[in-house]
């Protein structure tokens, strides 16, 4: 606590809405104290921005305790910035220096396309766990929850797995904007636990094929996703989800 | 006209009440599903869970989110865990007792049949979650592992690490999901509700804006279910998330839905304090943490002595103190209220002298760094991320915050709401907590009225009602749409000085200040006329650019501040009405000879429910009296 007040000159990516084809703007915000965080001086540009009667920077955020996913932001050329698994609500102020210059864009990828300003449409994430992610048990069906026990490592890892926020900082990261990190944490969560076996094939194949369908591309090993995901999602995840998937090919009686 | 406040409560009974209401219910048969539609608002967990099961049963559901993905919703903050009579542990838990446990900790304020119900369907969640591979916490032999709550005296609580709202959320967003993709459910997100559309005195829609375009949409459905969440925001600093807000049930309360219990706030005592002005909002450190932390504050007035400084006999265990039977696991309300006396006598801790003592070092010397940080560790990692602190090295500074709303829209045992067709889930409507909710039992209500209440509940409303056809041609529909227009107008158009954020956090101080953690009659009055002429001052000053195309997030605050400063007006009145103590609710004219909340019972044992007369009006006070068969009135203590 008490961090010292410091000035940043911000640049900030400005975009009307998803047909304008946007730009850099320059800020420079002064006294900005060490112990805010992030969206919070943000939300003093912006405070600053409609007292001047300007438009205020569109961000998405919502929790700001870093787990509903809503936030994100390149920040200098990272996913969510410098500090390893933390979202950009959970960066705090300290972790910049005075008169530093910070560049704000939004995750970029051809299957996100920007709303306006640093927001983002990540609707192709539902759409990947619609089409599979999920093991089909209608409310009622369920037996006692003591009836399947569970070795305690495979519900370990599936938690682990199932940690994903769904941000998508995996995507922008990925050189080729691929989503297989996200697919493969909610693949692997239900490979793990015997209530996804009855749908393993379909899940994998599904989801895959959405993948696809969405326009992320595909993974070539560069493990960016690893490092930059906010809650440190293992790249073992997409060994899994290909094992699934390759199984799928092989052993599904459809297609 | 008064409000019909009938609860519907079954004869017969308690343990018999909810298996015979079920089968009196009227049923819809399977063909016939498919014919109804309904919109569900919210898609936290008790949204969520509803607009699933609804859809398995062949409803055709309109989802409507405020967030880009209702796998957003702020269910997912929720750290802690669910509660659940399972008795695993062979600790002695039943049904009767998380029932009894649940109307004793809500000061006796709760309805006792609706509880009793909660309880029973408590164990049905746990067994939908798991078939859905809800990853909750085992043990080595590979069943659930359940641990102890927020003082429960019983081991009830079923948990996924530190995380487990963001797990059971995501099973009923991946329930809600399959169905959409089944085409059962229509999804609208990004979407802020401006009005809910009463049609011959029932709901049958609503209108909403679409935040990103900006278009203003109708939409129709044969019921109308709110899981909008609660309105904690009121605050402005408080451990919601940023777009929680009250609107939706606020335009339900304008349309003829009662509202109760308003002034039932709960403030959770561990919260990492306010850092300055710049504060957006507070983040919580789970309950979790007294069960091995000791809080306490320097017996000396002003000592700004580095606290691994401060020795032992110079120290202040103030809950082992005065509980020496409870200790630090007090709940939540009377923890708080000790914190805030702490540092009302001037012995608060840190720079702001607003905050006390969460300190682990007797149980890293007890049972080693490694296992507490076993425990607590991510709890550990966000506390030094926000403060640059570590908890290891030195003690937590914690202070209380406003972190969930008991009160909200009454409902009947149905959860419909006093305008038909209007049912009300979750945190949103106000039915089982009374007036203090226990740790681990929010996450359990939300799923309990969406997973296995509304299903047959809504079933019955179909049943039992003739729902005529229209669509959003209906001049009803017209007249909410130029009302939510002519507002927006209104508002992009007064030119003043100050911003949104600028007069909500001239709200929050006045109800943190007189309709937070202790209330007066002087100081609720002089909220009341305060408010008020902050509504005015808001109304000719507000501050917006931009327009009503396109996304405009000041637009959106303004919308919502605009509901809160009518809200906060509501709740100090619904406090200065209730002169008792109970709960959360701490009236300082209504105290024992301990400084402990005295309850009212001969005068107070009601629900107070806020019936809405018109702008220029005041709004009227109904009651419930609530009838208390099995389970007896005593004074808490936890002495």
């Amino acid at each position: 606590m008490s961090g010292k007040n410091i000035s940043v000159h911000l640049k900030i990516w400005r975009q009307k809405d998803r047909k304008d084809s946007g730009r850099f703007e320059d800020f420079t915000l002064q006294e900005v104290s060490q112990d805010m965080s992030f969206l919070e001086m943000l939300d003093v540009l912006n405070n600053k921005l409609v007292v001047d009667g300007k438009d205020p920077v569109a961000f998405d955020h919502d929790c700001r305790e870093g787990i509903c996913g809503s936030c994100s932001l390149m920040i200098n050329g990272q996913a969510h910035g410098p500090l390893k698994e933390t979202t950009t609500c959970q960066l705090h102020m300290r972790s910049f220096n005075d008169n530093d210059t910070i560049v704000i864009e939004p995750f970029r990828a051809r299957a996100f396309p920007v709303l306006k300003d640093l927001m983002v449409d990540r609707g192709s994430f539902d759409k990947i766990i619609a089409s599979g992610g999920y093991v089909s048990v209608n409310t009622g069906n369920a037996q006692d929850a003591n009836s399947i026990p569970i070795k305690k490592e495979n519900a370990d890892l599936a938690m682990d797995a199932a940690a994903c926020i769904g941000c998508g900082a995996c995507v922008a990261s990925c050189p080729n904007a691929s989503a297989m990190l996200f697919a493969s944490a909610k693949i692997s969560q239900m490979a793990l636990l015997p209530q996804g076996q009855p749908e393993a094939y379909e899940r994998a194949a599904n989801m895959v094929r959405t993948m696809d369908d969405e326009g992320f591309g595909n993974c070539t090993n560069h493990a960016e996703c690893e490092a930059s995901c906010p809650k440190g999602i293992n790249l073992s995840n997409i060994a899994r989800m290909n094992r699934e998937f390759f199984k799928s090919k092989v052993f599904s009686r459809k297609e | 006209m008064a409000l019909n406040l009938d609860s519907k409560i079954p004869e017969g009974p308690i343990s018999e009440k909810w298996e015979k209401h079920k089968f009196k219910s009227k049923l819809v048969n399977p063909a016939n599903k498919r014919k109804y539609s309904v919109i569900v608002v919210g898609t936290g967990l008790a949204g969520g869970s509803a607009a699933a099961s609804l859809a398995e049963l062949g409803y055709n559901v309109k989802s409507f989110c405020i967030q880009d993905s209702p796998r957003r919703a702020h269910s997912i903050a929720a750290q802690g865990g669910i509660n659940a009579a399972k008795n695993y542990p062979n600790d002695g838990d039943s049904v009767w007792r998380l029932f009894y446990d649940t109307v004793k900790g809500g000061d006796y304020r709760a309805r006792e049949a609706n509880v009793y119900r909660l309880a029973q369907v408590s164990n049905n969640i746990i067994d939908q979650c798991a078939a859905q591979g809800v990853p909750f916490a085992r043990e080595y032999g590979g069943y659930l592992a359940n641990r102890s709550f927020g003082g429960a005296q019983v081991s009830r609580t079923f948990y996924a690490k530190g995380q487990t709202g963001q797990q059971l959320l995501l099973g009923a967003y991946q329930a809600m999901m399959r169905q959409v993709h089944l085409g059962k459910i229509s999804l609208y997100t990004r979407r802020e509700i401006l009005d809910v559309v009463v049609i011959d005195g029932k709901a049958r829609g609503i209108i909403a804006r679409d935040i990103i375009t900006g278009d203003i949409e109708r939409h129709v459905a044969d019921a109308v279910i709110l899981a909008s969440g609660g309105y904690g925001n009121v605050f402005y600093l408080s451990t919601n998330a940023m777009a929680s807000n009250v609107g939706a049930a606020w335009k339900a309360y304008k349309k003829g839905a009662g509202f109760a219990n308003p002034c039932f706030t709960q403030i959770h005592p561990t919260c990492i304090p306010v850092s300055g002005d710049h504060q957006s909002k507070l983040t919580l450190m789970s309950e979790s943490l007294r069960n091995d932390g000791r809080v306490w504050v320097p017996k000396a007035v002003g000592d700004k002595r580095h606290p691994n400084e401060i020795p032992d006999e110079e120290r202040d265990y103030y809950l082992e103190r005065i509980y020496p039977s409870f200790g630090n696991l007090v709940p939540r309300d009377v923890a708080s209220r000790n914190a805030k006396n702490q540092c009302d006598a001037g012995k608060g801790v840190g720079d702001t002298g607003l905050a006390v003592y969460l300190d682990f070092r007797d149980a890293i010397k007890r049972d080693g760094r490694d296992a507490v940080e076993a425990r607590y560790g991510n709890l550990f990692d966000m506390y030094q991320r926000i403060t640059d602190e570590s908890p290891y090295e030195q003690p937590m500074r914690i202070y209380p915050a406003v972190h969930y709303t008991m009160g909200g829209l009454w409902v009947d045992y149905n959860l419909q709401s006093s305008i038909p067709g209007l049912h009300v889930l979750g945190e949103a409507n106000f039915s089982d907590h009374g007036a203090n909710r226990l740790g681990a039992s929010a996450l359990m209500q939300g799923l309990a009225d969406g997973y296995f209440i509304i299903p047959y509940t809504l079933g019955h409303y179909f049943g039992s009602h003739e729902i005529k056809k229209v669509d959003t041609t209906h001049p009803e529909f017209q007249k909410s749409e130029d009302e939510a227009k002519t507002r927006i107008q209104k508002l992009l158009t007064i030119n003043g000085t100050r911003s949104a954020d600028d007069f909500h956090k001239t709200l929050g101080k006045l109800m943190w200040d007189y309709v937070g953690m202790s209330r007066s009659e002087e100081g609720l009055k002089k909220a009341i006329a305060e408010i008020q002429k902050l509504k005015k001052e808001f109304w000719s000053d507000l501050k917006i650019t931009g327009s009503t195309e396109g996304v405009n997030i000041e637009l959106e605050k303004a919308g919502r501040v605009a509901d809160f400063i009518e809200l906060g007006e509501l709740m100090a009145r619904d406090a200065l009405m209730r002169p008792e103590s109970c709960g959360g609710h701490f009236r300082e004219e209504s105290q024992t000879e301990e400084n402990e909340a005295k309850r009212d019972d001969e005068n107070f044992s009601h629900t107070a429910v806020w019936e809405f007369l018109g702008e220029s009006a005041d709004p009227a006070r109904h009651k419930e009296e609530l009838v208390f068969e099995n389970v007896a009135l005593t004074q808490r203590s936890y002495k």
